[in-house]
């Protein structure tokens, strides 16, 4: 008799925590939806950091604002071409940009202390956001409607864009085609030799100008395709746009483990649906404090983050 | 040069700037370009050395100067609002909770002491982490404080998102060159006693230094204390000069500016950070707001000039500093007249030496 009873009432509190997850999804799940969504776009441009850090030990500060660039660029070139000619050409211009910036702020400073180049990172940045401040006259700019992902859908009731389901297929299937790329083909070799050893990979006859090249090539261009994605969500761009996505992109690669692509991957997922989650409980305040605080815990407790590798310093 | 000599001439040297000072306050009038100008560069003056003092010469990288001011700018307003007109700034909080006010000097002191406690207990945290994390993790805080300095729940304090006001400025652009004037003086002593020698030995070689007996982390504790206490006095100061306090203008860009101006002064000198602020304020507020108008030659216009063109060849100038004069304006040397007046007798004097053949380099 006693034993039914215990079992009936775990199985009825087991039932009302399911009832009340449930429930839990249902009135949260727009914002469930949000968080997927954003967090495959913080994804893409966490990639562009991971990869820069993991080579170069330099966190490259304006990345966010190539981003933010990415769609003024698209803003301005759908103004003058179909969108079918200008999505491809701003992926175009913003890898040209990466490559540019990569040539002109960071490689004089190869040499230098790590701090130059941080501060050369910050000063592009503050570059950037000028420029596009200048370009724009301090307007925000309405980002194009990209005609089958600005669709509306509704999923279990709450409607959302198409760009939300597309998304995280659409980020695996880059993450898988980029840890091919780094897996199996000869500049994929030479990269994770750089990212691990790079003064003995110079010695080696790798050539580190041309990897390092090809590391910014890369993190741009899924930076840009981030952008399209990201702002059809959010139209409206300004100059700082890049700023705070950004931020949350290095830290969803820190989390993950820096240099580890998945590990940014599933970071950015985290941080972009705990912090739509957080929004959907009513402490919109706190929703980007919540991405620092989380930063400052993984670096205390677990500094290496989900996926990285241990590493001394030696003297 | 002996040294109750130099103290002469520094103590007079100071009466003059202030007479000076005093005088074209007179001449130009309070509220003249030249006077606002000089109150907001020798501000930024006390706030970009603060961030050398961590940067240059501790080599700590932090970008949470920002956090730091809106602890001392909040400090100082919050307690210096008069108690007749807290109704109106609190208008959504009741009037707000704090009913003590205090004296203006002792408000900023205060301010300072709140952002060193709490640079105190984000140290204990951050300080750890090594140069790029550090920068990250003090830029985190600066941001977390931002955020819950809008909090609703601490509106009867903080007011919420809304601005404050309503708080005294100055009279006189002399209060804030007193006061920069006395931080500094502490700022130098500080750097060329044994703490500050500690200091640069953890900046030049963290290893080698803590072999030589230095206690890290509580080094590094110390001077992240101390730049923070003068970053929100600065902030204090600040928010006397804009006579209204908001979070929301505590961004991380505010950080990023400061910290470039102390890389256009160079990197590890304080009076290079003063001489680049005035020069950074005086240029942008003032020298170089033609490039934000357009302008016409006859008919013609100038191409470019236009609103936000000021920013685009500011950000040319430091990328431009950054990439190929790397010390700044000043590199690690320090401007002082006893230096220009030994540069000018030494010169002499090496040349005496040379005619007579030898002597021992120095």
């Amino acid at each position: 008799m006693k034993m039914v009873l215990t079992a009936f009432i775990g199985n009825a509190s087991f039932c009302s925590i399911f009832q009340s997850l449930a429930a839990f999804f249902k009135t949260n799940l727009p914002y469930i939806l949000a968080g997927i969504s954003v967090g495959g776009q913080y994804a893409l441009i966490a990639i562009g950091y991971t990869m820069v850090y993991g080579i170069l030990r330099l966190v490259n500060f304006a990345h966010g604002d190539v981003f933010m660039t990415a769609g003024l660029i698209c803003f301005y070139l759908s103004l003058v071409t179909p969108l079918y000619v200008s999505l491809p050409l701003t992926a175009a211009f913003t890898v040209l940009l990466g490559f540019t910036i990569e040539k002109v702020a960071y490689k004089p400073l190869r040499d230098a202390p790590r701090t130059s180049a941080m501060i050369s990172a910050l000063g592009m940045s503050y570059l950037i956001q000028n420029l596009a401040l200048y370009i724009t006259g301090g307007l925000s700019k309405q980002y194009p409607q990209i005609p089958f992902i600005s669709r509306s859908v509704t999923i279990a009731g709450a409607t959302t864009k198409m760009v939300t389901i597309i998304t995280p297929p659409l980020v695996i299937i880059l993450v898988a085609a980029l840890v091919a790329l780094i897996k199996y083909t000869k500049i994929g070799m030479a990269m994770r030799s750089v990212a691990d050893d790079f003064d003995t990979s110079r010695l080696m006859g790798i050539k580190i100008d041309k990897v390092i090249s090809m590391t910014f090539i890369i993190g741009t261009f899924l930076a840009s395709i981030g952008s399209m994605l990201y702002f059809t969500n959010y139209t409206a761009i300004v100059p700082t746009s890049g700023a705070m996505p950004g931020l949350k992109a290095f830290v969803a690669a820190v989390f993950g483990g820096i240099g580890s692509i998945p590990g940014a991957v599933i970071g950015a997922f985290i941080i972009g649906i705990c912090e739509n989650i957080i929004k959907g409980l009513g402490w919109t305040t706190f929703s980007d404090a919540f991405t620092f605080a989380l930063l400052i815990m993984v670096l205390i407790f677990m500094p290496s983050g989900l996926f990285g590798e241990k590493k001394t310093d030696k003297v | 040069m002996d040294k109750k000599k130099q103290i002469i001439i520094s103590i007079v040297l100071i009466i003059a700037l202030f007479a000076g000072l005093w005088i074209t306050e007179r001449l130009v009038g309070t509220n003249s370009m030249l006077i606002v100008v000089l109150k907001k560069a020798v501000i930024y003056a006390l706030l970009v050395a603060s961030i050398n003092l961590l940067q240059g010469f501790s080599g700590l990288f932090s970008l949470g100067e920002a956090g730091f001011m809106l602890l001392g700018a909040y400090t100082y307003a919050i307690f210096t609002i008069p108690e007749a007109v807290k109704g109106n700034v609190y208008q959504y909080y009741n009037g707000g909770l704090i009913h003590v006010n205090l004296p203006v000097w002792l408000a900023l002191i205060l301010g300072g002491l709140v952002a060193a406690f709490f640079a105190f207990l984000i140290g204990f945290v951050v300080l750890k982490l090594k140069s790029d994390y550090l920068a990250i993790a003090t830029l985190g805080f600066a941001e977390i404080l931002r955020a819950v300095f809008q909090w609703d729940a601490l509106g009867g304090i903080t007011n919420g998102s809304n601005i404050l006001r309503s708080f005294p400025g100055f009279k006189s652009v002399l209060y804030p060159f007193v006061v920069v004037g006395l931080c500094m003086t502490a700022m130098m002593l500080l750097i060329n006693s044994s703490y500050g020698r500690a200091y640069k030995a953890i900046r030049d070689d963290e290893i080698a230094a803590e072999a030589m007996g230095i206690n890290l982390f509580k080094t590094k504790l110390q001077a992240f204390v101390i730049s923070s206490f003068f970053a929100g006095i600065g902030g204090g100061l600040l928010a006397m000069y804009q006579l209204t306090v908001k979070a929301s203008t505590f961004t991380s860009g505010l950080s990023d500016e400061l910290l470039l101006i102390a890389v256009i002064g160079g990197i590890g000198s304080m009076t290079g950070s003063v001489i680049a602020s005035f020069l950074y304020v005086a240029a942008n507020e003032w020298w170089l707001r033609f490039l934000d108008q357009p302008a016409f030659i006859g008919t013609f216009q100038v191409p470019l000039l236009r609103s936000g063109f000021r920013k685009v060849v500011f950000s040319v100038i430091i990328m431009v500093i950054v990439l190929f004069y790397q010390q700044g304006l000043m590199g690690t040397r320090e401007f002082s007249i006893v230096g220009i007046y030994e540069k000018l007798t030494g010169l002499k004097k090496k040349k005496k030496v040379k005619a007579s053949g030898g002597g021992t380099e120095k």
